[in-house]
């Protein structure tokens, strides 16, 4: 109730404002296409309204989207969705300090929470302090996540379910940038609180880092006393595109219990590589992400539990035609294509040496138009192969789906 | 008009690329998850809910599981309700003869071989035999439980009467204590016929239902309220509700067995005189009806398991040195084939056939028989390769 309150709240202060301000003092603030931006910049990357002189800005983005699928032959038909109606409020606190919300009212107000929440400080280009609910910097995609700035409708699989993205904890980090008009570096560590044993006690009987994002508490107490730790170094040429690598590791589990040790401390680790580059002249643009897990799963557990997860996908992003269309500067129409993959459970069965399946593997054919940067309309045809723990013949889910997505 | 008509066919051919371009439906007769014909509305919603919870409820330590186990859920043993997987097998120990479990205080009969993080799981006492087991296809159950004992006992032949090397004779089980004889159970000094289990070590789905929930995945339930594992205790609490326990029973007895598949097929049609001529028909029997059954759907139903439910010995090479009830050590309860075709499609598309899988072919787990079954695989082996091959084919089609 408290945190629909607080959207409550937003959405009258963003109506208020709008209503009392003419074009003149409402006006959105430019991006500068010049500077060189990485992943790591998506949080502040956004196309917020600033208000006059006042030092806050506002904004957010809604997607939507309908879909008809398949699986094995059996539908359940033509389906709606809103997956998330998000509010985005920043304000310069003062000279060097910057506050940044994100509040997700997902599912059509099923779900309601804080994605982001931290305050900014700069010190130094390399020395900026982050403090509040922030985004794990793992891959690209858990930070750079806007519908709005993706040509597909679903989120990448390994993004959501392997990486449990938008993966968010209370946590303190540092980061920083440098470079010139060619090439920029960057770095971001941060301290976290982390996940915790529903990774290996969930509903769905399998390894699964996302159950971790059903503990209410992970906001207030950290599961085991030891925090997770993140880091991720990426460097962007203006030509050749970003490479990104990143880690991010810590104890699941609980391992003492009023002082008694109870279990041994076990580790999660992961490992992500992202890439970005738009070729030249074809202006085909590439978006990568690739990660590896590895659980320390206790000895005693069922073979269904991997103790090692990877899995990526690849968007290939070709625009077809950029001009004035229906009317619109600048619109662009783009073909997509999305190949991704996620296995679940990297491994040998002990009793047979069979090789363990319980992966997914995804083609997403689709057309995107842009009337402009800020707004997409996405139209893709989806179909994945799902296999069960044996490897039996797969599970076939296939269907369309047709959304939109836009900053306002 | 002209836009009318335009509108009227694309969407025509959207619909028809819609067809298309979903995921191709599975032929009915590979699947294993569809209720009996005849159920009522009431039948049906119980049906489901049992499915429910077989095959999507997964316990975790909040909801039950352990602290020592085997598996997290049915459907992790039972996958798409199709035969198991090595991975997933239960080992048994503890029992030599007919004298009882000797073991149980020591984990006996059923190895909890995990358990949750700072539980050590059981392990088999050194020098004990042991019976490792694939979990069986779980469909087509209710018609089984449904025959009489009279029905059991008339193919039993403990003298060899007609003096054709085959003996069958019924596992005598004292049932668990929530056992509810019904009208068609005959009892000798207190047992009755056990019928489930690869030893036939269970008398009720009901006694099965109970005893999995229990000894695989340490759920306790009002019918048994005792952690399983090295030190058993009874707790207060059922982790599993009594509602839950008989929509899961109800679920057993009302999931279709496998439908055979090409059945015209000249070669299926000959292998399956072979399977007759060459005497596997005598304890795989293939045809049964059931008498009057509380469900409707389950009463005066023909049906082909191929199966007698009786105890064969299968020799020494199938002998464990373990057993349970009144079987001895190379006695096995004679399997039914109905789905040993679709056994490739739950088990990662290689065969684990027999009790513990070993045998990766029909011909190996054919070659496997000894015993009363001796005659019939050198019958087998004396085959031409041509109706060998016929003989396999009509085995894949069940």
């Amino acid at each position: 109730m408290k945190q629909l309150n607080l959207v409550l709240s937003l959405l009258v202060l963003q109506l208020n404002l709008c209503a009392q301000s003419d074009s003149t003092t409402v006006k959105r603030i430019p991006v500068d296409t010049n500077k060189l931006i990485m992943n790591m910049d998506a949080v502040y990357n956004r196309p917020l309204l600033q208000l006059g002189r006042v030092p806050i800005a506002i904004g957010g983005y809604v997607e939507s989207n309908s879909s008809y699928f398949a699986t094995n032959g059996q539908t359940e038909g033509l389906s709606f969705q809103i997956p998330r109606l998000t509010f985005i409020l920043s304000s310069s606190i003062k000279n060097r300090i910057k506050f940044l919300t994100e509040i997700e009212i997902a599912d059509g107000g099923k779900n309601i929470g804080v994605d982001f929440a931290a305050m900014d400080i700069t010190l130094h280009k390399l020395i900026n302090l982050r403090g509040g609910i922030i985004l794990n910097p793992i891959g690209s995609f858990n930070q750079n996540h806007d519908s709005p700035k993706w040509e597909f409708i679903s989120r990448p699989i390994s993004s959501t379910t392997i990486i449990p993205g938008v993966w968010n904890n209370v946590g303190f980090g540092i980061y920083g940038k440098i470079g010139d008009n060619n090439v920029v570096w960057g770095y971001e560590a941060c301290i976290t609180n982390g996940f915790d044993d529903r990774i290996i006690a969930n509903d769905q009987s399998r390894t699964w880092l996302v159950s971790s994002k059903q503990n209410p508490d992970r906001f207030t107490n950290s599961f085991n006393g030891i925090p997770l730790l993140t880091a991720k170094t990426a460097i962007r040429h203006r030509t050749a595109g970003e490479i990104g690598i990143s880690w991010m590791g810590g104890v699941y589990n609980k391992f003492e219990e009023n002082g008694l040790t109870i279990d041994k401390q076990r580790r999660i680790d992961l490992i992500a590589f992202d890439f970005n580059t738009t070729l030249p002249k074809l202006n085909t643009h590439i978006e990568a992400e690739w990660v590896w897990v590895m659980i320390d799963v206790p000895s005693t557990y069922t073979q269904q539990f991997g103790d090692a997860q990877k899995g990526g996908f690849i968007d290939i992003i070709q625009p077809i035609l950029h001009k004035n269309i229906f009317g619109w500067q600048d619109a662009i129409l783009n073909l997509n294509w999305r190949t991704e993959f996620s296995d679940y459970n990297v491994g040998t069965f002990t009793e047979t040496g069979e090789n363990i399946s319980d992966h997914i593997i995804a083609i997403i054919p689709g057309i995107s138009f842009r009337p402009s940067t800020q707004t997409v309309i996405k139209a893709n045809y989806r179909y994945h192969w799902q296999w069960d723990l044996f490897g039996n013949p797969p599970s076939r889910t296939a269907g369309f789906q047709f959304g939109f997505a836009t900053y306002f | 008009m002209y836009f009318k008509s335009l509108i009227i066919l694309n969407t025509a051919l959207f619909i028809v690329s819609c067809q298309k371009l979903v995921s191709p439906v599975i032929p009915e007769d590979e699947l294993l998850v569809e209720p009996i014909e005849g159920l009522t509305s009431d039948e049906l919603d119980r049906f489901h809910k049992g499915d429910e919870i077989f095959n999507r409820r997964f316990f975790t330590d909040e909801t039950g599981l352990g602290p020592y186990f085997i598996a997290t859920s049915c459907g992790s043993c039972h996958n798409g309700n199709g035969k198991g997987h090595p991975s997933n097998a239960i080992t048994r120990f503890g029992q030599t003869d007919s004298t009882g479990n000797h073991y149980l205080d020591l984990g006996g009969p059923q190895l909890q071989n995990r358990a949750l993080p700072g539980y050590v799981p059981e392990s088999v006492p050194a020098g004990l035999p042991t019976m490792v087991s694939v979990a069986p296809i779980n469909a087509g159950l209710g018609l089984l439980a449904a025959l009489t004992d009279t029905q059991i006992l008339a193919n039993a032949d403990p003298f060899d009467a007609d003096n054709d090397s085959i003996s069958g004779v019924p596992n005598r089980i004292t049932p668990k204590s929530f056992f509810v004889p019904q009208a068609y159970h005959v009892t000798i000094g207190g047992k009755y016929i056990g019928r489930f289990g690869k030893k036939g070590s269970t008398v009720s789905l009901l006694e099965q239902v109970a005893s999995a929930f229990n000894q695989d995945i340490g759920i306790t339930s009002a019918f048994i309220p005792i952690e399983p594992g090295i030190i058993n205790y009874t707790v207060n609490t059922e982790e599993v509700s009594l509602t839950d326990v008989l929509n899961v029973e109800f679920f057993l007895r009302t999931l279709r067995p496998p439908v055979q598949r090409n059945q015209t097929d000249s070669d299926v049609i000959a292998g399956r005189q072979l399977f007759t001529d060459i005497k596997c028909v005598k304890c795989h029997i293939s045809e049964w009806t059931t008498g009057p059954n509380d469900i409707a759907a389950l009463s005066y139903k023909t049906f082909y398991p191929y199966t007698d439910l009786l105890l064969h010995d299968m020799g020494p090479g199938l002998d464990d040195g373990y057993t349970e009830g009144t079987a001895l050590t190379s006695e096995w309860r004679t399997p039914a084939l109905w789905g040993l075709g679709l056994a490739k499609r739950a088990q990662g598309g290689t065969y684990f056939l027999l009790h513990d899988g070993r045998a990766h072919s029909i011909e190996e787990a054919i070659l496997a028989h000894g015993g009363e079954a001796y005659l019939a695989k050198e019958l087998y082996h004396g085959l031409s390769k041509d109706d060998k091959e016929k003989l396999i084919k009509f085995l894949e089609s069940l």
